[in-house]
């Protein structure tokens, strides 16, 4: 049986447990050291999948808006962007590290790109791949420069439409700076709303990515659209002796190791692992912690894991609906291989599940990304989808388990009495399986 | 459900870090409910072409721009100048009865980048950003309504539907339901259920109200998406019947690209339903109600290639109910000429929608333009109160 602590590590940063699987030995950072076997190969191409794009766009000029194979392109579009998302979902499922699929929902939804188009979702999952995932356990500073120079991100934030007023090509087509990549950079993704930065800063921010934008294959540094000269941003002067990519980069470096970053960091990773209760003490610590090893994401994970709060067995966080339903497909042992198997139609429909559950799969309203309070995921129709969803999971998959084993396996000794007695009263078996599927026990973490 | 039926709902949604000093769980307070009117929204998803709603035959350029989309009588004519869209047939009496109006050639002031999401975000979210850029803590402009009017409470403001609507959602509690959620379980079940939440009120409140409202809504369900809106309309007047004061929903099925003759057919049916199914389902009720059908943007005056239209500019806004100053065509005509037109393809919008929306509010619920000018709608010139409600 597992123990306590195993129980309450695999609720918090994990995605709960799977009966099936063998557990992983060794600690919650050992999940997250050597390499990481689970990237997904095929997915992990920006540059053939903006050929496709650009294919579709060819397309489009030569046969009108209309055409048979332009529709036959942008369905299978489609249907890669949903076949993405059931192998995200399976890989999760299926990784007996599973702290290492918590800390990538994490870092994907700290960097947020929600695209607006069919193409855009296209793009998500090579995004995720080469921006964020092989990040995980590095250094920020290296998540920071491969997400601030990914097409998605330049997309999504307008940096491909931002040009330096002063440049050549501003100049020659009258066009000006787009300040948004700059500012959600410093409110969102490094030192926090509340940061050492002014307007100023964002501005001069904003001149010192201009040229960061778009070419056929992937990001393109184009200098006669950079603002020439150098700027001031945060105290420091970037550029001066010609315009390139690394001026860029090396203010990036410099804005990874600001102590504002590292606090808000700290305190993100708390909030979204233990709670909203502010715990200072805690995110102090693993900010200095981060500081001092020069920008090691491993440094803030080493502290917060064996805080004594990571170890109690309080649960004020709900798992939102994707990590709900990843949580589920584990406790019932699903297969990840039927669920990279699914249908575009079986994708349509998980989605337009999570979607009734209160989240449209990769589709935040905004660049902060997906809320983190418990009430933002359950009120009376979310928690119907939920229900609704489970109930019907448990009749056709779990006919047969014996729900007061499943309860066992995947909550032992530290199942609450009412649900052990709940769940071994119900009238069917998968009435029982349904019962602790839909329990506070499996969505709160 | 064994559990008393407790005065209480959940907050549907808190953002971000203003959550940690929400309450949890808004009681019921004796306070007065905020007044008898009632108001639905009904935001029509897609970018509804109010030029073939409500038809400006008597434009000299109206027949050329729309040679096959603006021919025929339609349901007849409105005042002289406009004609309705066969589809809406069956408003007509309520037009003679003054509790069908219109407002024409309305936007929000989104512009340009024509994107369905941008434009929806802005006009849900009632904001001034004109380029829709990607902007965090989003609110509702209903939400931040709520935060004014002193008695709202959970039940006050519910959202109706399967989608999470950002019109409704922010720090104000309101509450939602989708009627068809399928929460069919045995008594014995239900009775379990209950149990393994009762510790945790979070999930037992959310959990009761979801049962009881599953309960009164299974037969009204229905199925597919045909017919859904009736569905959503039928279950909005149920509960304005009751606590709710303000509900919203949304149909879909506006953008008609291609085919538009039959696609727009079909939502205006939906829509003609909707409100059909609030004017009987409210009763007496209906003379307090005031029904607003926004949209996120207009279409292109001219049609397409494929006999529809192209996403534009200026739009329409719908309005109906016994509270309305109705059988009125409101706003301000900018005409169809090369020279009127919005880039040289769209409505010219005369007027922000938001105006309206915001007199509206000031009508039915007490709220003081000032207030509607800053925090419901920043950055609004209020403008003059044109009186949509009567």
């Amino acid at each position: 049986m597992l123990s306590r602590a195993d129980i309450i590590q695999a609720a918090r940063f994990e995605y709960g447990i799977r009966p099936v699987e063998r557990r992983f030995q060794g600690s919650l950072l050992a999940q997250l050291e050597g390499q990481d076997p689970t990237s997904v190969p095929d997915v992990a191409n920006t540059a053939v999948r903006m050929q496709r794009l650009a294919e579709l766009r060819r397309l489009r000029k030569a046969q009108g808006g209309q055409s048979e194979a332009l529709k036959q392109a942008r369905r299978a579009l489609r249907e890669a962007a949903a076949s993405d998302m059931t192998s995200l979902v399976a890989r999760a499922v299926g990784n007996p590290r599973g702290f290492r699929e918590r800390l990538f929902a994490f870092w994907a939804d700290h960097f947020t790109v929600s695209p607006r188009q069919a193409n855009g979702s296209f793009m998500l999952a090579a995004y995720f791949e080469e921006a964020i995932r092989p990040h995980i356990s590095g250094r920020f500073s290296d998540m920071l420069k491969a997400v601030v120079s990914h097409p998605s991100m330049l997309l999504y934030l307008g940096q491909n439409a931002s040009t330096g007023p002063n440049s050549a090509v501003g100049q020659r087509r009258q066009q000006g700076l787009n300040e948004n990549l700059a500012r959600e950079v410093l409110e969102l993704h490094t030192l926090g709303v509340d940061g050492p930065y002014s307007q100023d800063d964002v501005r001069q921010f904003a001149e010192l990515l201009t040229g960061l934008t778009i070419g056929p294959e992937g990001m393109r540094y184009t200098a006669n659209r950079a603002e020439p000269g150098s700027e001031q941003v945060l105290g420091n002067n970037y550029g001066g002796k010609g315009e390139t990519l690394e001026n860029i980069y090396r203010f990036l470096e410099d804005l990874a190791l600001n102590p504002a970053t590292a606090q808000h960091l700290a305190q993100k990773l708390v909030v979204h692992f233990i709670g909203p209760q502010p715990l200072p003490e805690l995110v102090a610590n693993m900010a200095a912690a981060y500081l001092e090893s020069g920008g090691e994401l491993m440094a803030l994970y080493r502290i917060l894991v064996v805080s004594p709060e990571a170890k109690m067995a309080v649960f004020p966080k709900v798992r939102p609906p994707l990590e709900y339903v990843i949580t589920v497909l584990r406790t019932l042992d699903m297969d990840p291989q039927e669920i990279r198997d699914s249908t575009p139609r079986e994708a349509r429909r998980l989605s337009h599940q999570l979607t009734a559950m209160g989240q449209r799969p990769f589709r935040p309203s905004g660049p902060d990304g997906w809320p983190e309070a418990a009430e933002s995921w359950i009120n009376p129709p979310q928690l119907a989808a939920r229900i609704s969803w489970a109930g019907a999971l448990a009749r056709s998959l779990a006919g047969d388990r014996d729900p007061g084993a499943l309860l066992d396996a995947v909550l032992g000794d530290s199942a609450p009495e009412v649900l052990s007695f709940a769940v071994s009263g119900a009238a069917t078996k998968w009435e029982g399986v349904a019962l602790l599927l839909v329990s506070p026990s499996l969505m709160r973490r | 459900m064994t559990l008393s039926r407790r005065k209480f709902m959940i907050n549907s949604t808190l953002l971000g870090c203003s959550a940690a000093a929400s309450p949890l769980l808004t009681p019921l307070t004796l306070a007065a409910a905020p007044g008898d009117n009632r108001l639905v929204v009904i935001v029509l998803r897609g970018a509804m072409d109010g030029l073939d709603v409500v038809r400006p035959y008597g434009d000299p350029d109206f027949a050329r721009q729309r040679p096959s989309l603006g021919a025929g009588e339609g349901a007849g004519d409105l005042d002289g100048f406009f004609s309705l869209n066969e589809a809406l047939a069956d408003l007509m009496p309520l037009w003679r009865a003054r509790e069908l109006g219109f407002v024409q050639a309305v936007s929000t002031p989104y512009r340009d980048k024509r994107s369905h999401f941008d434009g929806q975000d802005l006009l849900e979210s009632g904001s001034n950003a004109r380029d829709g850029a990607p902007q965090t803590g989003k609110t509702g402009w209903l939400n931040r309504a709520l935060a004014l009017m002193p008695g709202a409470q959970a039940e006050t403001a519910f959202s109706v539907g399967q989608s999470r609507m950002l019109l409704l959602d922010g720090p104000q509690p309101y509450a939602a339901w989708s009627p068809g959620s399928d929460l069919a379980m045995s008594a014995q079940t239900e009775l379990l259920l209950a149990r393994i939440y009762a510790d945790d009120p979070l999930f037992a409140s959310s959990a009761e109200m979801a049962m009881e409202l599953s309960g009164k809504t299974d037969d009204m369900a229905g199925g597919g998406r045909r017919g859904a809106a009736k569905a959503l309309a039928s279950f909005a007047a149920a509960r304005l019947n009751e606590e709710t004061r303000i509900a919203s929903f949304s149909i879909g099925g506006w953008d008609t690209h291609n085919g538009q003759r039959r696609n727009l057919v079909r939502a205006l049916k939906e829509l003609s339903e909707a409100i059909l199914e609030l004017k009987s389902g409210l009763g007496s009720h209906w003379q307090r109600t005031t029904v607003l059908a926004i949209t996120e943007f207009g279409r292109t005056v001219a049609e397409n290639g494929t006999a529809g239209t192209d996403h534009g500019t200026g739009g329409l806004m719908v309005m109906a109910g016994g509270a309305i100053n109705g059988g009125k065509v409101f706003g301000q005509w900018p005409g169809l000429g090369e020279l009127d037109l919005y880039q040289n393809r769209d409505l010219e919008p005369t007027a922000d929608v938001r105006r309206y929306l915001g007199w509206a509010l000031r009508d039915l619920f007490d709220l003081e333009a000032s207030a509607l000018g800053s925090s419901v709608f920043p950055g609004l010139d209020m403008g003059h109160n044109a009186g949509i409600i009567a």
